[in-house]
């Protein structure tokens, strides 16, 4: 097992219950370890939420959080994933003057090169949504930084696994 | 398979009636068959001890004389009687002070539910008077926790809390309930839990891990057994036993796991870890197959990690499975209740034994006699050692009592020496070493147990951290035995001050009160005992009460616990002196 840092995705399938965030954060927290991002949604199971929890560490170490996440009473079940096990995306939003758009032809450029599609325009400025890896959200920061930006926002990770992960056999295990 | 009371069954096939919050919380209690509860009153609680007051027939309130207490004296009859202990207090402080208890209850596994009161539902988040957030507090070191604000939610947490705490790796469930949801009426009805989806307190266990453990324990030369709580968890003591006596293995225990085969078995070689045996610890690192049960190779039982039984193929018999390679990496893990796994177990053992290899076990013994144990229980200087009290309750009380301890010197002196023939009899903080914990747990563990013998071994330190439950053992007149093994020092600090800070003794020395006194000041029995001569008919007249009793034995000031492995050295790195 290897016990260099790496990128996972830790995918956590939980009830929806109050108070579960703060458990499940407070076991990252206790070994100091600094979550680089987290979504909760509803998941692909009514009354089921998925935690996606982006993390850099070891697999040795990764392991063992798993273990402690899935010890809680109201988690489901708990994986861990390297990028090349899922689909994986994060979504942006950059707000810039809407002046820019017509005095500097290159953003016209930028957008259309970009994939980024625009959510709304106004007088005052314009909203540029992109969704993708990192890496192209990267690039289309430092191409539109030039030019300045008025707000920008990244969420977090999101991914769903290549493989099948059975949460709803294992739900229908436990009515039988 | 629960064996239900009278009272149990008349909660349980109750038709839905409309009650309030308040009374439906005592119900659930009677439901579970909670006979005592531990706790102290305040505002957001007092609709709950109102209906405590009417139901005062059927369920015995204790008035602790802090939360704290409250919550280790659940811990002392959980411990004792395997049952779920129950505490209860106020909104803020009440629930804070809960807190320390609750932790030790999570770190060693005690199944308990603690009943918290909270302000209304409409004041949450308000700052009010006595609010504090104590499910975001009691998070990390709760199993589970839950707030409560509509009375309708209450049958149906309360017997959610229950199962959570005893059920699978127990553990400490805190329920917080608004007092407007204590009010609030509705039509009460009581359906025990029977599982929660999400939740898995038993993994299956695999039949090809037993059948691979098997082997691995059939082809060993040197084979080493070391037993956790686990054992006592899951009942079973007797297939341990079984399991010991046919395959002819070495069985040492955690201090978790003592008493569970008794302290005289021929096979019982002692306990493990900082303060343990010299040749268990020593031949940790020479067993060829090591196989733990329900144990958790805690920082205390394994030293440096990567000098612990390197040489070993590892078995580790677990209920938990985030303990599975947690500190050490296992060759086969063994999943499920230790009870039912052992049982599977067994049959595929091949009777055997080694003599040559508990032979070493014994050789060792005699070092550490001659080293240690001799001077400890045969002392020849004039200060009385606190082995030698602890001897003396062995003999007064045949090895029948319950030994509640504290934490520090005379905890390992007490578990070390003490002579168990009955299993749960050592009732101790092992993984938190919460100091003041012996005084409350030994009452609940009394009360737990009334025809037990329970002798509570406290420090001069430890006691004064929760000395005011003598008030509560008074009240309630719970004859438990109290033992002060007073050194006016912070011992088990000051020898690590002697050992590792060069003799710079800071706030270690106590300079301490009349402790008889005190007791007596309680209206409880006391004696001091200073010379040796004295110390057997002290002792036998303590046990021989049926009052409470206290017993201070003032010991060397300057004793220290030998063996010891220093922090951060290998088992085998074990020091005699």
């Amino acid at each position: 097992m290897t016990t260099e840092k790496q990128l996972y995705t830790v995918s956590v399938y939980t009830e929806n219950n109050i108070g579960l965030l703060n458990r499940i954060s407070a076991i990252f927290q206790r070994r100091q370890i600094n979550i680089e991002s987290l979504n909760i949604s509803v998941s692909e199971i009514v009354g089921v939420s998925r935690f996606t929890i982006l993390i850099n560490m070891s697999e040795e170490q990764i392991k063992k959080i798993i273990g402690q996440i899935e010890k809680q009473v109201e988690v489901i079940k708990a994986y861990y994933h390297t990028d090349d096990d899922t689909i994986y995306q994060e979504s942006c939003l950059f707000k810039i003057k809407s002046d820019l758009l017509f005095e500097e032809r290159q953003i016209q450029n930028i957008v259309k090169d970009s994939n980024a599609h625009i959510v709304t325009v106004n007088k005052e400025f314009f909203v540029l949504e992109k969704s993708g890896r990192r890496a192209e959200l990267e690039t289309l920061h430092k191409a539109l930084s030039v030019f300045g930006i008025m707000q920008f926002v990244r969420s977090a990770r999101i991914a769903v696994t290549k493989d099948e992960l059975k949460i709803s056999e294992m739900l229908n295990a436990f009515k039988n | 398979m629960e064996i239900l009371t009278a009272i149990q069954k008349q909660y349980l096939e109750q038709p839905k009636e409309r009650i309030s919050g308040s009374e439906a919380i005592v119900r659930c209690l009677l439901a579970e068959g909670v006979d005592v509860l531990y706790g102290y009153p305040g505002g957001a609680i007092m609709p709950v001890y109102d209906e405590l007051y009417k139901y005062e027939d059927k369920i015995n309130h204790v008035l602790t004389r802090h939360e704290q207490c409250a919550a280790h004296a659940a811990q002392g009859y959980a411990r004792i009687s395997g049952k779920v202990g129950v505490a209860i207090a106020t909104s803020g402080p009440g629930a804070t002070n809960l807190v320390t208890g609750i932790a030790d209850a999570q770190i060693d596994s005690t199944p308990i539910v603690c009943i918290t009161g909270q302000v209304p539902s409409y004041l949450l988040g308000s700052d009010a008077f006595q609010e504090t957030d104590i499910v975001g507090i009691s998070t990390p070191v709760t199993k589970w926790n839950h707030q409560v604000t509509k009375a309708s939610q209450i049958p149906e947490i309360i017997a959610r809390a229950f199962y959570i705490a005893k059920s699978g790796r127990p553990g400490p469930v805190l329920i917080d309930i608004t007092k407007d949801a204590q009010f609030e009426e509705f039509d009460f009805q009581y359906k025990k839990c029977t599982g929660v989806r999400s939740y898995v307190p038993v993994p299956k266990t695999d039949s090809l891990s037993v059948t691979a453990a098997a082997e691995l324990i059939n082809s060993a030369k040197k084979p080493l057994i070391i037993w956790g709580q686990g054992i006592i968890l899951s009942k079973a003591e007797e297939e341990l036993k079984a399991l010991v006596e046919k395959a002819g293995i070495p069985a040492a225990w955690t201090i978790m796991g003592a008493s569970a085969l008794p302290t005289s078995h021929p096979l019982n070689i002692g306990m493990v870890g900082m303060h343990g045996n010299y040749a268990p610890n020593v031949l940790t690192n020479d067993c060829d197959v090591l196989i733990a049960i329900g144990m958790r190779f805690d920082d205390r039982v394994t030293g440096k990690l990567d000098e612990y039984a390197t040489q070993a193929k590892i078995i580790h018999f677990e209920i938990d499975p985030a303990e599975i390679d947690k500190n050490i990496q296992t060759d086969v893990a063994v999943l499920g209740d230790a009870k039912q796994s052992l049982l599977q177990l067994i049959p595929q053992i091949k009777t055997n034994s080694h003599p040559e290899w508990l032979q070493r076990f014994k050789d060792l013994y005699v070092i550490e006699y001659d080293k240690v144990i001799k001077n400890d229980l045969h002392p020849t200087k004039e200060g009385l050692t606190m082995g030698e009290v602890i001897k003396e309750i062995n003999i007064q009380t045949n090895g029948e009592a319950a030994i509640v301890s504290d934490v520090g010197q005379h905890q390992m002196i007490a578990c070390r020496y003490a002579d168990f023939k009955v299993t749960k009899s050592n009732i101790t903080s092992g993984g938190l070493g919460t100091m003041g914990f012996a005084l409350p747990a030994a009452i609940g563990a009394k009360m737990a147990a009334p025809e037990r013998e329970v002798v509570a071994v406290i420090g001069d330190g430890g006691y004064q951290m929760t000395i005011q439950e003598l008030g509560t053992i008074f009240q309630n007149k719970v004859p438990v035995k109290i033992v002060v093994l007073n050194n006016e020092f912070l011992g088990m600090v000051r020898q690590w001050q002697q050992l590792f800070f060069e003799k710079r003794y800071a706030s270690t020395e106590m300079v301490n009160p009349n402790f008889v006194a005190i007791a007596q000041g309680y209206y409880i029995e006391a004696k001091k005992v200073t010379k040796r001569e004295d110390l057997a008919s002290a002792v036998k007249e303590m046990i021989d009460s049926d009052a409470p009793y206290f017993l201070e034995v003032c010991v060397e000031k300057e004793g220290n616990v030998f063996p010891m492995i220093p922090t951060g050295a290998s088992v085998s790195d074990i020091r005699l002196e």
